[in-house]
């Protein structure tokens, strides 16, 4: 069979520099030799692959997009496409990228202090220590301003409790980012492994996302030294963690695109070799149909990934163009994954093929992050000006 | 240590191979390149050469047209080469010996202490290139290199010969050309890709000489004939068995 060579009806390719195609190959040719030979039998057993993180920090892929502390200082498409291509293997691995990198990474080397950062980021660029992101909890997902994780100022130290669930890292994680209300005031905590009273339990039985870690995060009467706020959290509230996201929600607009091409090619290779009624099934006028609405899509995400990243570049984008991006990737990746599962029949179904695996991990990741939903308030509220979820 | 690498960029292997209207040349229209899979072993062991000596230079050698082989050529200093130089001319003539020739007069220049190449590149697959420049050199070769240690001046190489490993020992400077197994050739990493930028590609015009080999046609292999159906299930067996004997003979 031939190695993947990825989707691009267009000469798309044309629109990145060859530094970008560069670091596109190389994470894709990384991603065919060493991530699809072993992934399914993870997805299997419900293990995250830990085993390919010193070789992603090798390569730089954690935190590819940060600048200094052995971070390799990526442009914004550089860091899509490497999302795109490490999710067309599996989305699982894509968020530990993402949470490790935007949502830990980001915002230590956004708002942590020098030392904080001197502390942290190296480590984490090297793989060597691992980041979680604590904000939801069980009774705050889409509404996480209500939170109830509350830290209160003692003197010489913060007292933090609450609990937060869903944390993609949680269980594998030296530290956790825990966002919680300092006298109503929404702040970041960096909760270190192993600090008393902080513990973490696996979220099991799920059945997506299952080459991944999901956990709950418990605080009871954790108390963490004063140096652990994130000081460029204390005053902005809510802007902190959703700030967060909107780095984190870029990567997953690519990454999406990204687990839709892996859907595409197999569906169309299946289509070309499997025969029904003495042709190949891709000859069928309802099977092109399909691929054509596939390709379409693929093609309209990727462009509109690329405005993103290139708007991310020139510092002119907006979280709601994020949103626009992460709704729309995660609903034609999804709708993408479900055709794909369909043109392969009863084989679909099996893990022989990736589309199912891409299927039901993208029911995680178009939910996480902001659901579909809340990402059509976050586009409403730009262009009437009026916020749905407030009031 | 002065470390000199021979590199050149060919059709990816899965290639579906054209022939061009001359009947002579492959139709190059639509076919993807790639840095010869072989000089990637090649690129490695130099770079673990000159990461286990602590200092040096590995230099990329390659003949080609600048405009469609530096993309690929950008890939082995991503990978961690300090330059390269392209030497620019026109290769739908060239043979081996040419190719060598131009090779050799860029490499002398450089003074390395050591060359490496591919065991020979997927296209042609003439394997020649590494024992014409060593011959030009006056170096020794070892080619088909599965197993390489260098210590102080001197090379310890092992080669897979038919049922057993033949062990070759010697001095530097020497011509080493890489089979596959030589090692595991590293991803480029993200820091490296960007450095890459900056790192000196020389584009230098050269004269190839005449070639000695000229190819006359080129020609694929006939398509295989259809199949036949003897039968079907058990019964068919004793058929099969008798056409493998009598027909294929190889049985």
């Amino acid at each position: 069979m031939e190695p993947y060579q990825g989707v691009d009806y267009m000469d798309l390719d044309t629109l990145l520099t060859e530094e970008e195609r560069m670091i596109r190959d190389t994470t894709r040719e990384w991603v065919s030799a060493r991530v699809i030979p072993i992934i399914e039998e993870h997805y299997r057993a419900g293990t995250f692959p830990d085993e390919l993180i010193p070789e992603m920090a090798e390569m730089g892929l954690l935190g590819a997009n940060l600048d200094g502390y052995g971070c390799a200082g990526l442009g914004a498409v550089a860091y899509g496409l490497i999302m795109q291509e490490l999710e067309r293997g599996d989305s699982g691995l894509r968020s530990f990228v993402s949470v490790q990198g935007a949502l830990c990474m980001w915002p230590i080397h956004t708002y942590g202090s020098e030392e904080q950062k001197q502390k942290w980021l190296p480590g984490m660029a090297n793989g060597t220590k691992i980041g979680c992101f604590g904000l939801t909890e069980p009774d705050f997902g889409s509404n996480p301003t209500g939170m109830i994780t509350r830290a209160e100022d003692k003197g010489d130290h913060y007292l933090l409790n609450g609990a937060k669930m869903w944390i993609t890292n949680g269980c594998i994680s030296d530290v956790a980012i825990v966002w919680a209300k300092l006298d109503g005031r929404v702040m970041g905590f960096l909760v270190e492994k192993g600090t008393p009273g902080f513990s973490t339990r696996r979220q099991g039985h799920k059945m997506s996302l299952r080459a991944s870690v999901t956990s709950e995060l418990i605080l009871q009467d954790v108390k963490i030294p004063k140096e652990n706020l994130l000081p460029g959290t204390e005053s902005i509230h809510m802007k902190g963690p959703l700030s967060c996201l909107t780095q984190a929600r870029y990567g997953i607009a690519w990454g999406a695109i990204g687990a839709g091409m892996a859907c595409y090619d197999e569906a169309l290779s299946y289509g070309k070799e499997r025969i029904q009624f003495g042709r190949p099934i891709a000859q069928f006028q309802l099977f092109q149909r399909k691929l054509a609405e596939m390709i379409t899509e693929i093609t309209k995400g990727f462009l509109l990934n690329l405005q993103v990243g290139r708007l991310k570049e020139q510092g002119k984008a907006h979280p709601s163009h994020v949103s626009m991006a992460k709704r729309n990737g995660c609903y034609w990746g999804l709708w993408i994954a479900r055709e794909a599962r369909d043109m392969l029949g009863a084989n679909g179904i099996t893990d022989e093929y990736v589309v199912m695996r891409h299927m039901c991990n993208l029911e995680s990741v178009k939910t996480y992050e902001g659901t579909h939903d809340i990402h059509t308030l976050i586009i409403g509220h730009r262009v009437t000006g009026l916020p749905a979820f407030e009031g | 240590m002065k470390i000199a690498v021979c590199v050149v960029v060919a059709p990816s292997t899965d290639t579906k191979v054209k022939i061009g209207a001359d009947g002579k040349t492959i139709d190059m229209s639509d076919v993807k390149l790639e840095l010869n899979a072989y000089d990637e072993f090649a690129i490695e062991e130099a770079l673990r050469l000159k990461e286990s000596t602590g200092d040096g230079e590995v230099v990329l050698f390659s003949v080609g047209s600048p405009a469609t082989i530096k993309e690929e050529i950008r890939k082995g200093l991503a990978r961690g080469a300090d330059r390269a130089v392209i030497l620019d001319t026109d290769t739908t003539q060239l043979d081996s010996s040419a190719v060598a020739a131009l090779l050799t007069g860029e490499i002398k220049a450089f003074e390395p202490e050591i060359i490496f190449m591919g065991k020979q590149s997927v296209d042609y697959d003439s394997a020649q290139v590494p024992s014409q420049v060593a011959a030009a050199m006056g170096w020794p070769v070892v080619t088909k290199v599965s197993s390489l240690a260098i210590e102080g001046g001197a090379f310890r190489a092992e080669r897979e010969i038919e049922g057993g490993v033949e062990v070759v020992e010697g001095t530097l400077p020497a011509v080493i050309s890489a089979e596959k197994g030589l090692n595991e050739p590293r991803y480029p990493s993200l820091k490296g890709i960007m450095a890459a930028k900056k790192k000196p590609m020389e584009e230098k015009a050269a004269e190839a000489p005449a070639p000695v080999l000229v190819i006359d046609c080129l020609e694929l292999p006939p398509p295989r004939p259809e199949g036949k159906i003897v039968g079907e299930g058990p019964e068919a067996a004793a058929k099969v068995v008798e056409l493998l004997r009598n027909e294929a003979k190889v049985i």
